[in-house]
């Protein structure tokens, strides 16, 4: 068995489909714009309530077709619950933790974050069609950790 | 022309009987907790399918308080035991040459009280923060001491290593390391820089803060240290099993291991590639750069490279065997492996497992595609089939041949530990589609699903998947533990047991550039430059900590 020869072949073909793979996680970040949350802000976690954004949780539009999401976890329930939000507008979260840390995961989408006591996190999400979604805190924050959940509501957007 | 992995001397290897009982009683402790940690792994696969028999378990309050247990059970405690016990074991057969009596002594009571410690603050319920244990959620201090501790006995085990071999290296001057010494001695030598993140966590920061000697605590910066050491940790984990599948699976499937210095180069890879790439595990936190993200990203397909030349080397080494057992044809050669050696069968079932946990870890890896699938089950249905199958399951098929060597008895049931590992085999792959499929549809992971009052109809079918694979996987390592005890006690005497160890059939070149190789110093510095270039960015933007979160036991 030619094995010096084999392995030079698997090792190059190894190399290539990691690069590949990698120009395509790097498109589909710079191309589609797909990001990752990043440094947005920091805050004392015991003055959430009077920090803002998070001094009025909830949704608010900011702009034309542009909405900014304000989120807090807490244990166990996300304030506010529920959120409604138009399908195609752009939807810009905003989130925080008041005590330890949490997660916020809209399922069915890439709206995925942890919430850690102190940070802000951000990520700005499009949702293509209307209809409903769980949101779920899925890092464990104490016994109650699965009684934390919450709904966003996306309804019928404006055309074009 | 081959070479062999280890020093060979007129003399046949022998280990005294304390040393042979020390190693065993490593691996009996990895054996014992193991034991209870599938009983929970069962409950906790269960309640997926909406069966709750967690409510039966004495002295489990919580979903979450046997969560803990399994993982620090499985994931600590056994692989550590495991790996203080074989890697030595491996050092010493390759340097033919006994271990240091006191550090493997040392090493063996530091890791049981360590195991003790945790233990008792997980069962008293005063330590239910799982084991990633991310403040300001607050254990007990016995918990991150006994963690402490336990991280301690595989300093004392690498120590071990280091004297053993260099008394070795005095008394042959100038010679290359044997292969199974150089890659026992890179697992502890990667292990040795990598633990560092989570022993300034645990012993700065959760130890005092738990004594009440601070009352507040940084949870990203303990959570940024926490993944230092987070990442590399599943290489200290599947290290132990690659040196096993290099340099031994080799012989037992009756081939012989292709190149010498490429295996020395991979395991040099992992010290250098493991660590920094810690970021992949934090892709959806706030707090970290997202460019720092994107080079850990990077780094992290860096690390898979070693990886793929492994399931070449090994493939390839198999191949020998396969075909000199008389298979042909492209892949037909591949059922001709030895597969009634229950030690090797075992180990074949964990490497074809590995290649879906590898695919998947990929996915996991990939910067954006991480949105996708972070926090859901779709993570423990991977690491299910990386730790909790390439890992556990190789280090069932090597107690299948390490414990009558040490022993000195044959192995008892072998048709018993056959069934063994492909109950396991098929057990994880129904449990894994259960747990990824779930994920994908958003199903959160470490979370008491059956309580929860939400739901998706899509997960109904993942979950009895999940309960069915679960089962299967509880049964077999059932299988096991008898399979063990009845080796132990009931197993026939064995005066001339063999360690099984394969022969390079290229050697190891006595000049030029490979003399590199062995001088780990060379590597470590380069390992040190590189996370330097990965985390120290963040360190010079982020300090100083911000002490700001008090601790919270709401468990």
């Amino acid at each position: 068995m030619d094995a010096e020869k084999f392995e030079k072949v698997f090792l190059t073909l190894s190399g290539i489909m990691l690069a590949i793979f990698l120009v395509a996680l790097g498109y589909a970040a710079i191309g589609f714009g797909i990001g990752l949350p990043s440094r947005s802000g920091e805050l004392d976690p015991s003055k959430v309530d009077s920090t803002s954004p998070f001094d009025d949780p909830g949704v608010h539009q900011v702009g034309p077709n542009h909405y900014e999401a304000v989120l807090i976890g807490q244990t166990w329930s996300f304030l506010p619950p529920r959120l409604e939000v138009p399908a195609g507008a752009k939807i810009t979260f905003k989130a925080t933790s008041r005590d330890v840390i949490h997660g916020l995961h809209i399922e069915g989408t890439r709206v995925n974050l942890m919430l850690i006591p102190g940070q802000v996190s951000k990520i700005t999400y499009r949702f293509p069609e209307p209809g409903e979604h769980l949101y779920i805190c899925h890092e464990y924050c104490g016994q109650g950790h699965h009684a934390m959940f919450g709904k966003v509501i996306v309804t019928e957007g404006k055309k074009g | 022309m081959s070479t062999p992995v280890v020093h060979v001397t007129n003399e046949a290897f022998s280990l005294s009987a304390s040393q042979r009982g020390l190693i065993r009683w490593n691996l009996y402790i990895g054996f014992i907790v193991f034991a209870v940690a599938v009983i929970n792994g069962l409950g906790q696969a269960l309640q997926y399918a909406d069966i709750n028999i967690l409510q039966y378990f004495p002295g489990m309050d919580t979903y979450y308080q046997g969560l803990t247990v399994h993982g620090v059970f499985n994931a600590i405690v056994l692989t550590f035991a495991f790996a203080n016990g074989f890697v030595a074991l491996a050092t010493a057969r390759a340097l033919n040459r006994p271990l240091h009596h006191g550090l493997l002594h040392s090493a063996f009571w530091v890791l049981l009280v360590g195991t003790i410690l945790a233990a008792s603050a997980m069962f008293s319920g005063e330590a239910s923060v799982l084991y990633t244990f991310y403040p300001p959620l607050q254990a007990h201090w016995a918990y991150y001491l006994g963690l402490a501790l336990l991280v301690v006995s595989t300093w004392l085990t690498s120590i071990n290593l280091f004297v053993t071999l260099r008394d070795w290296k005095r008394e042959h001057p100038g010679r290359r390391i044997p292969l199974l010494a150089h890659i026992s001695v890179c697992t502890y030598v990667m292990w040795d820089i990598a633990s560092l993140g989570i022993a300034i966590e645990v012993v700065g920061l959760l130890l005092p803060w738990s004594l009440g000697l601070f009352k507040n605590i940084d949870p990203l910066l303990s959570r940024t240290l926490f993944w230092f050491t987070g990442h590399p940790i599943v290489y200290f984990w599947l290290l132990p099993a690659y040196v096993s599948w290099y340099c031994m699976v080799p012989k037992q499937a009756e081939g012989k291991l292709y190149s010498d210095s490429i295996t020395r180069v991979v395991f040099l890879m992992f010290i250098v590639l493991s660590i920094p790439v810690g970021f992949h595990h934090q892709f959806s936190d706030p707090g970290v750069g997202s460019k720092m993200k994107a080079v850990h990203a990077v780094l992290t397909f860096g690390v898979f490279f070693p990886s793929l030349v492994t399931a070449f080397s090994i493939m390839a080494a198999l191949e020998l065997g396969g075909r000199r057992r008389g298979g042909k044809g492209l892949i037909s050669w591949f059922f001709k492996l030895p597969w009634g050696n229950p030690a090797l069968a075992a180990q074949l079932q964990a490497m074809l497992v590995f290649l879906l946990g590898g695919i998947t870890g990929l996915i996991n890896a990939s910067y954006n595609l991480n949105q996708m699938v972070h926090n859901t089950t779709f993570v423990p249905g991977h690491f299910h089939m990386t730790v909790g199958t390439a890992v556990a399951l190789s280090i069932i098929g090597i107690s299948y041949w390490a414990i009558p060597w040490l022993k000195g008895r044959m192995l008892w049931g072998r048709k018993l530990a056959l069934f063994q590992g492909w109950a396991y085999f098929i057990g994880v792959l129904i449990f894994a589609r259960g747990m990824i499929s779930g994920g994908l549809e958003g199903m959160p992971r470490r979370t008491a699903i059956m309580q929860a009052p939400y739901d998706k109809p899509t997960w109904d079918l993942a979950g009895i998947l999940i309960a069915v694979g679960g089962v299967l996987m509880f049964i077999s390592a059932i299988c096991f533990l008898i399979v063990i005890v009845g080796t132990i006690f009931a197993g026939k005497r064995d005066q001339n047991p063999e360690f099984p160890y394969t022969e390079t059939i290229q050697a190891p070149s006595e000049t030029g550039w490979d003399r590199h190789l062995d001088k780990f110093w060379h590597w470590v510095v380069f390992t040190i430059i590189l996370i330097l270039i990965a985390y120290g960015p963040f360190f010079l933007q982020y300090l100083p900590a911000r002490f700001l979160s008090p601790g919270y036991e709401i468990f």
